[in-house]
């Protein structure tokens, strides 16, 4: 275990202290007076790190990040588990725009509210399914271009509206859950609207109860239904927009 | 709209069957991608509205019986109102579809490459013999500092204060430029690969993953980052010589990619590392960069994720305001800046936009050269230039305008058996090029078609040097930027000044 | 009118030419004679239109002054840069260049001197705090470019730059270099070949106690002078020599970079050389050739490079164009032809013929690192 104190540290000195202790078999790290730092986890491997986070960690945490997981007792800002292939972060706040981008496995937990464009472009992949759970609420492009993976909404302590516009736009793979309507104007014409049948709850059961435990919530308020599925109406959205040119 | 089976459109060529000639070997039937070809009992009988024209029937036809003609029927064509404009109205009325082709745009827009001369040396100073006397091509890409620092080492004598940046070192300034498993085969990147090893320059494997057969060739590979992010992680962004940003391509600037869901089999689906059967989408940005702040933010993403071992190059497309966005890149972290030209190949995109955005390489290169030196960064980020490189007077051009090296597509294509027609996008190339059909794709052998793209290259250079030795220089660095060893012909005084060379004659 | 500057519409200026040089390690001074008989003999390697000569000790009364050598077309111009000088520095003595008119060069420019001290509260220190160097230069690049008529030829300390559109020997005559003295002459003669001769265009080009003489044409021009803009530098006589000489003062002066080095890059090992090195060195040169390729100097040149050390003669690196050196006790001579040499010297210690690329670098003797060959030659 180590602890590094980041206060005034730029990204490049941080990250460079946090892989050196990587390789040489520190598993446990503690990040004290992170401010702004970008880049926290970026590229790192090994399903036995962990790093907790204290302190508002700058863009793109955990970005590439293969395995490990990382603990952010605060907010985080944009592009939370970029292009991920496995792991788990988990935000005890709320997390900023474009997270889990092109993320291709792990999970991202995020107890509050999350911003613009979350899980844009999520594959999925074979064996690997990334799970987003978000608190709160989201904003508009919510599955902009989603490919695979699940996503769940949960809304949480909130009364408003769970999401913005646009929601699925482009999707074209993967599954959202919902744990409250939304308003049908917001659906993109690509995804259908489905109830969750009892084989979606045994899939999302696991995920909720450890999200449940992450946040120290109770897990049957969280299980009990009903959830509403959406998902893409076609692998293909685009199969009819083209014709060959002449020249 | 219920579709209409009448059509307008004429055949544009016509597969025409000597059957005196032909032995009904079949071998036409087989070799023909688009099903041009069939056997009618008696004799091969050719269905003309198949045809592209792609050459390949006639190149294995052994009885030299076949002949791909243009349909001589006259389309009432006029100065204005074009072949094309018409053919596309009657399809896109029936289809309500966006026009795609491949490759770069066929129309006759001025090539500037063919406006410029080059110099030559005559008695003030002497030519140089390039196949006796030493001609150096090697090139190196990535960021330079501006000055050397030096310290001493105990004998007094200079050492380097601080070890060089990353650089991609290339024997020859030529690479291959990027195209994805997908929209070309395996076979087709495996022969780019063979040859990029044998020549010690480097190919970029596109935005489609890296396929397994390929991690060996790993130090003449160039892995690129696309808004898709097929088949990026870690260990990806770690396998090859540098990593590419692609933000844009020539033939379409600001517009995505798009691979059809019925183009992803399994094995495309493990390189790219998304579900078989689904369309591979590429979004027109990057969704983590809305800014140039942004690029900088995924530049050092990457260089975090490979410890600062490996170069990291932007590709853009050259676009109006280049010169501006080209030093905001280098400023950005970029070591190297990949323009691509507004004639530059693609395996799909709209016709709209590939024949009417974008600007011609020779003109971003010299701008986006000046502008750099203008800014005194030109050292900070190398330059390669791209959009259709038809032969190595065009590289020796790019690099007198300011390239540090230039890349090759559809020229490497063209040595596969491409001729160009432009049907990428439908996957039915009879080469086994632009297609995923095992029985097409079987027959591009890599080993022989990578030995040619060794001789084409090695060919190229070999007149690249003969253009420096006439030029009376012995290292490419010589020629690079080299303005003044190119005059202009039949340009305005605003085309000469945006290029910044002078008239011949003057 | 006499052309004092390059104000015709071409691009690069080149010329052919013949060169010579002679130092004394130990500062002893010598007059002009024998350089003028040294590249007389070299005559038909100029054609009439370029000569002339720098000379290192010949003002140690003013040793501490910048000594600026100007031709002015008219007394207008002459005004107009002396109103620049009062100005800007502390004019110490200024008087005519004396000079002897000849049947041969009896049409010249205004020939005059200064010593001049930059003035510690001029102008230009509200914009920026230039040492008095980068003053020095900035000022020559002013006048040169920006006041019509008005060239200098010449702003060193304790040397001098004698040059004009005529054969050398005649040029060496008009300015009386027999009474001139100094430790370390160059001379040049020149063949220019798309210029019909300029009085500023003749060599020797100097820029602050450096000067140059040339010989060949640099192919790689264009690049050279588009790295150098990089830099800030104004290449307003469009010749090779300014071009070699603003690539040494970013090398020396301003990178910092050791003299040998500095001809390392204007004639850099090969690659093929390179990969020979031993480790350490093979990185240090690799840097040098990914860092200063744009300053690499191709094609034909042979130059002869004096400073206030010492004086260097480098050929290019594949050899194309002559360089000849010989000792002869504290003298060390260096021609384009090896009969210059022994015109002045008939029976020199040691001749010898430095290899492509490969500089000699004679140093006075009261610095230290002398080479090898120095060694050598001295003992």
């Amino acid at each position: 275990m180590i602890t590094i104190d980041a206060k005034d540290m730029h990204y490049k000195e941080l990250n460079k202290i946090i892989r050196e202790n990587i390789a040489s078999g520190i598993k446990n790290f503690f990040l004290e007076n992170v401010n702004g730092q970008y880049y926290i986890g970026d590229g790192i491997k090994g399903d036995d790190i962990t790093i907790t986070v204290n302190g508002v960690p700058g863009n793109d945490l955990g970005v590439f990040m293969d395995g490990p997981s990382i603990i952010v007792n605060n907010n985080v800002q944009d592009n939370v588990g970029n292009t991920m292939n496995a792991g788990k972060i988990t935000i005890k706040g709320d997390a900023g725009d474009v997270v889990g981008y092109g993320m291709r496995g792990g999970r991202i937990y995020i107890r509050g509210n999350a911003g613009y464009r979350i899980g844009i472009h999520m594959k999925g992949y074979n064996t690997q399914i990334p799970v987003i759970i978000i608190g709160g609420k989201v904003g508009s492009f919510f599955g902009e271009y989603m490919a695979g993976g699940v996503m769940v909404l949960l809304g949480l302590n909130n009364s408003e509206e769970l999401a913005g516009e646009y929601f699925g736009v482009g999707m074209h793979g993967g599954t959202i859950y919902l744990k409250k309507k939304i308003d049908f104007s917001k659906y993109s014409k690509e995804v259908e609207f489905l109830e969750a049948n009892d084989e979606d709850m045994i899939f999302l059961k696991k995920y909720l109860i450890e999200y449940a435990n992450d946040f120290n919530l109770q897990a049957e308020d969280l299980i009990n239904g009903p959830f509403y599925k959406i998902v893409p109406s076609s692998a293909r959205p685009y199969a009819h927009l083209y014709t060959s040119s002449a020249l | 709209m219920t579709k209409s089976s009448f059509t307008n459109i004429q055949s544009e060529y016509l597969a025409v069957i000597d059957h005196a000639k032909c032995v009904r070997c079949k071998r036409c039937i087989q070799n023909c991608g688009w099903g041009t070809y069939s056997f009618g009992g008696d004799k091969i009988i050719a269905d003309h509205s198949k045809c592209v024209a792609c050459g390949r029937c006639y190149t294995y036809c052994p009885e030299g019986a076949i002949s791909i003609l243009k349909n001589p029927t006259v389309m009432r064509e006029n100065g204005n109102w074009q072949d094309y404009h018409i053919k596309n109205i009657w399809r896109q009325s029936e289809t309500g579809g966006i026009a795609i082709s491949g490759m770069g745009t066929p129309l006759k827009y001025k090539k500037y490459f063919d406006h410029i001369l080059l110099d030559a040396c005559q008695v003030t100073n002497p030519p140089i013999d390039p196949l006796r006397e030493p001609m150096e091509l090697k090139t190196f890409l990535g960021k330079k500092p501006s000055k050397l620092e030096l310290d001493f080492n105990e004998d007094d004598q200079p050492v380097l204060k601080n070890p060089m940046p990353p650089q991609i070192e290339l024997a020859t300034p030529f690479i291959f430029a990027p195209m994805s498993y997908g929209s070309i085969s395996l076979n087709a990147q495996k022969a780019m690969a063979l040859a990029a090893r044998a020549l010690g320059i480097v190919m970029n494997i596109g935005e489609g993953g890296l396929h397994d057969e390929l991690v060996p060739f790993g130090k003449n590979i160039i892995v690129q980052v696309a808004s898709g992010r097929f088949g990026v992680n870690r260990d990806y962004l770690n396998s090859g010589v540098a990593v590419e940003i692609k933000i844009g391509q020539g033939a379409k600037p600001g517009i995505g990619g798009h691979l059809p869901g019925e183009k992803i089999g399994a094995d495309i689906s493990r390189t790219r590392m998304i579900p078989a059967g689904t369309d591979a989408i590429s979004p027109a940005p990057h969704h983590d960069i809305y800014s140039i702040e942004d690029l900088r933010q995924l530049i050092y993403a990457i260089k975090e994720a490979i410890n600062y071992e490996k170069p990291v190059s932007v590709k853009v497309a050259a676009v109006h305001n280049i010169a501006a966005i080209v030093s905001g890149i280098v400023r950005a972290g970029a070591d190297i800046v990949y323009i691509d030209g507004f004639t530059g190949g693609t395996g799909a995109a709209p016709i709209i936009i590939r024949d009417n955005v974008g600007i011609p390489i020779e003109i971003a290169l010299a701008q986006v050269d000046q502008r750099l030196r203008e800014e005194g960064i030109r050292n900070e980020a190398s330059l390669v230039a791209a959009g259709s490189i038809r032969s190595s007077a065009d590289a020796v051009k790019a690099i007198a305008l300011g390239a540090d090296a230039v890349a090759i597509g559809t020229a490497a294509l063209v040595v596969m058996g491409c001729h160009i027609c432009g049907k990428c996008h439908t996957g039915n190339c009879s080469w086994g090029i632009t297609t995923q059909r095992p029985e097409l794709t079987r027959r591009l052998d890599p080993e022989e078609y990578g030995e040619k793209l060794y001789n084409l290259i090695n060919a190229w250079s070999h007149e690249m040097k003969d253009i420096l030795g006439a030029m009376g220089v012995n290292s490419i660095e010589s020629l690079r930027g080299s303005k003044e060893r190119l005059r202009g012909i039949e340009l305005t005084d605003s085309e000469l000044k945006v290029l910044g060379i002078k008239h011949a004659g003057m | 009118m006499l052309r004092l500057k390059n104000n015709f519409s071409i691009e690069h200026d080149i010329a052919g030419c013949g060169l010579c040089g002679i130092i004394n390690i130990r500062k002893i001074r010598t007059n002009g004679e024998d350089i003028k008989k040294a590249i007389a003999l070299e005559h038909d390697r100029g054609n009439g239109l370029g000569g002339g000569f720098a000379v290192y000790g010949c003002y140690p009364e003013y040793a501490d002054l910048y000594a600026f050598h100007v031709m002015y077309d008219d007394l207008a111009a002459k005004h107009d840069t002396e109103e620049y000088f009062k100005n800007n520095f502390i004019i110490e003595k200024q008087e005519s260049i004396p000079v002897f008119k000849t049947s041969k060069i009896n049409d010249h420019p205004i020939l005059h001197r200064y010593f001049l001290k930059p003035k510690s509260d001029r102008e230009d220190r509200l914009l920026h705090d230039l040492g008095d160097d980068d003053f020095v230069v900035s000022s020559v690049m002013l006048i040169n470019s920006e006041y019509d008529g008005a060239y200098v030829f010449s702003s060193g300390k304790n040397m001098g730059a004698f040059k004009g559109v005529g054969y050398p020997e005649d040029i060496a005559d008009f300015y009386m270099l027999d009474n001139v003295e100094g430790y370390m002459w160059t001379a040049h003669n020149r063949f220019p070949t798309n210029t019909p001769g300029w009085w500023g265009g003749a060599h020797p080009f100097t820029l602050l106690d450096w000067s140059i003489v040339h010989n060949g044409e640099i192919s790689s021009y264009g690049i050279n002078k588009r790295y150098l803009e990089m830099f800030k530098y104004n290449l307003a006589l469009k010749t090779d020599t300014e071009v070699i000489a603003y690539i040494l003062d970013l090398l020396i002066r301003k990178h910092g970079l050791p003299v040998e080095l500095a001809m390392n890059v204007l004639a850099a090992p090969f690659y093929q050389t390179i990969e020979k090195m031993e480790p350490k060195q093979k990185e240090l040169y690799t840097a040098l050739r990914q860092i200063y390729g744009s300053a690499l100097l191709n094609g034909p040149f042979a130059i002869i490079f004096g400073y206030p050390d010492g004086m260097i003669a480098l050929n290019d690196r594949i050899k194309l164009r002559p360089l000849v050196a010989g000792t002869k006790g504290d003298f060390t001579y260096i021609a384009s032809e090896e009969s210059s040499i022994r015109e002045i010297c008939s029976s020199p210690d040691i001749v010898w013929s430095p290899k492509a690329g490969e500089p000699i670098i004679i140093k006075t003797i009261n610095t230290e690192n002398i080479s090898q060959k120095q060694r050598l030659i001295i003992s």
